[in-house]
């Protein structure tokens, strides 16, 4: 109703209406002849004419029309609901296209993903899942691919994807730095679902349901060698995208109002130490302080500090 | 300069008008049956709310009063408002203190601007689910400036808190301001309506919606009442 915009020439606009009409009516009709014998009472799906932009790529939606009926359209459904022959046996479940909420995003929450999001999905699969790997599409199929995710909400048409939040260059992992994400890992009560040494099992783990209702595990930071990985990536920028944008349709919230850019990096720091079984910086420098992280001394208290009521857990106790 | 008075004649003019046809819709809500018994909340493993409350606190699905009185039920003009998409700029807030939310319901104008306080010593994460309108999920810990947020579309959203899983909350997001929450006793009111023809919808939680049609021709106060059917489940 309030995108109707006053018409400055009648009938121009009128005929190229008319000429729409005809040409959508023609393709659509055409293409239900083709593929859609056995729709049933769904109506036959219209391909919008949804684009995507990776790089120098310009991915559409009509182009992954086979791709997604072949590849994809068996867990995630064909009308993009989720509910594909394959899903009733899936734990996690296919992402429900129709409602646009993503997991893996650098954007805020509550904000559609970039392009970028999505095609990195793509290229990634989904540790801990049965999303799987799609690296043997060319880069332009994966494009297309994510173009056509884009026709199952209107919101794509309505809005524009969220801004990237800034991340700003990681300082170096110190002893200090670790100690300080230790520090924020209490304070923000990660543990309450995480639980104290990372491993899944915080006092809130048991109860939690993601947004369509079926039982959902915090992270276990703790399982796995040294190739462990998230869900939304690997890299350190990956879990600093991850706690400040959040994991959106479950019940890992985002931190991104409530913690400093540099202060992020500490707690990243602090999450690598969680992963007891990578051999990485973090775990080096833990190591070498033989292995104990310090209390965290705050050299700039702040004036008026909240009380802090809750008893800390910590890594070490 | 000359315009003062006139205005001012204007406005006494219209604010003379308006409460001279102002008629108010009130009643009482009411239930039948026998309701599900509500539980003791364990806040053991969050002692900073658990010794806010001197004896627990149950949870509130089903908040009852003397005489079969039914609280929480939001009553709303939900045909006929006249006062679609005219959104009040005053500032409404959801707070949470002792692990609880207050109001357990809170109703807001579509797009009407609200913030979400934590009073609390504890984390809380405040996880709306909306079906039609965006979903977010935000940590407010101690001390946290409040969260600024509305939503566009009307619906009644379920607010968890999943760190503490016996909150629950609602928004109830409404195309007018003309809305009320039954109290104790089971009362609500309604005043400051032009004189037409409205339909009023009461919504509760658990119970579901219940219309009724009303016309106020002047000055005047209609009584409606509604009575659910409870459930023992
Ligand atoms: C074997 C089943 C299966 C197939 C086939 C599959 N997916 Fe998925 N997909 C999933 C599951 C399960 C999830 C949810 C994983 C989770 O929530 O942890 C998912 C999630 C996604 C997401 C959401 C990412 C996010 O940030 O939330 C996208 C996008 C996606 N799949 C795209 C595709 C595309 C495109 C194809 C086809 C090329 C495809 N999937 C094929 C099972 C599948
Ligand atoms: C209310 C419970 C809760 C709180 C509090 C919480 N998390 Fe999570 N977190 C989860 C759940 C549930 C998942 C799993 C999401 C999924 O599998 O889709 C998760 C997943 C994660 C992941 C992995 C995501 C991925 O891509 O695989 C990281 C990293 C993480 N959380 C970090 C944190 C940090 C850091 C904090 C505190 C600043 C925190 N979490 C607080 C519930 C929580």
């Amino acid at each position: 109703m309030n995108n109707l915009k006053p018409m400055r020439c009648i009938g121009a606009s009128l005929f190229a209406a008319l000429m729409g009409l005809l040409f959508l009516a023609g393709f659509v009709s055409g293409a239900s002849a083709q593929d859609t014998p056995d729709a049933g009472p769904k109506p036959s799906l219209v391909v919008k004419p949804m684009e995507s932009h990776i790089d120098n790529i310009t991915g559409h939606a009509a182009n992954a029309k086979s791709d997604y009926r072949r590849y994809c359209a068996g867990c995630h459904g064909d009308y993009g609901d989720a509910n594909g022959e394959n899903a009733v046996w899936l734990d996690p479940k296919p992402r429900n296209f129709t409602l646009a909420t993503f997991k893996c995003r650098s954007t805020l929450t509550g904000t559609l993903p970039t392009d970028e999001d999505l095609y990195n999905t793509l290229v990634r699969g989904i540790v801990n899942s049965n999303m799987p790997v799609w690296n043997t599409f060319t880069k332009q199929q994966r494009a297309d691919l994510v173009a056509y995710i884009k026709i199952f909400s209107p919101r794509w048409e309505k809005e524009k994807a969220g801004e990237p939040i800034k991340i700003p260059a990681e300082p170096p992992v110190t002893i200090d730095s670790i100690a300080h994400g230790k520090a924020l890992f209490t304070k923000l009560e990660c543990w309450k679902c995480h639980g104290p040494h990372g491993e899944g099992d915080g006092p809130s783990a048991s109860t939690l349901t993601d947004s369509q209702d079926n039982p959902i595990r915090p992270y276990n930071f703790a399982l796995g060698k040294n190739d462990s990985r998230f869900k939304c990536g690997s890299t350190n920028q990956d879990i600093y995208k991850i706690f400040m944008t959040g994991v959106d349709g479950t019940p890992m919230p985002s931190f991104a109002d409530v913690i400093q850019p540099n202060d992020a990096w500490d707690l990243v720091h602090f999450l690598r130490t969680l992963q007891i079984h990578r051999h990485g910086k973090e775990n080096e420098v833990l190591m070498s302080a033989h292995g104990v992280i310090p209390p965290y001394v705050d050299k700039n208290p702040a004036p008026a500090a909240a009380p802090a009521d809750n008893k800390a857990p910590g890594g070490g106790q | 300069m000359r315009r003062k008075p006139i205005l001012i004649a204007l406005l006494t003019l219209l604010a003379g008008s308006s409460l001279m046809f102002a008629g108010t819709v009130s009643g009482k809500v009411t239930y039948t049956g026998t309701p599900a018994h509500q539980k003791a909340i364990d806040m053991s493993k969050e002692p900073s709310c658990a010794k806010q409350h001197a004896t627990p606190i149950s949870t509130e699905t089903v908040v009852t009063g003397a005489n079969n009185a039914l609280e929480n039920v939001v009553v709303y003009i939900s045909a006929g408002a006249p006062d679609e998409g005219q959104v009040p700029t005053q500032a409404i807030t959801y707070t949470q203190k002792g692990c609880q939310y207050l109001p357990h319901v809170l109703p807001m104008h579509v797009n009407q601007e609200f913030e979400i306080l934590n009073d609390d010593q504890t984390s809380h994460n405040i996880h709306p689910l909306p079906k039609v309108n965006i979903e977010w999920n935000k940590s407010q810990p101690p001390g946290s400036p409040p969260i600024k947020e509305k939503y566009d579309k009307a619906e009644f959203i379920e607010v968890k808190c999943n760190i503490h899983p016996w909150m629950h909350g609602y928004f109830a997001v409404l195309k007018t301001s003309h809305y009320d929450v039954s109290k104790e006793g089971g009362d609500f009111k309604l005043p400051n309506l032009p004189p037409g023809k409205y339909t009023l919808t009461a919504w509760h939680e658990k119970y579901g919606t219940q219309t009724a049609d009303v016309t106020i021709t002047g000055n005047e106060t209609k009584d409606v009442n509604f009575t659910f059917k409870a459930t023992a489940y």
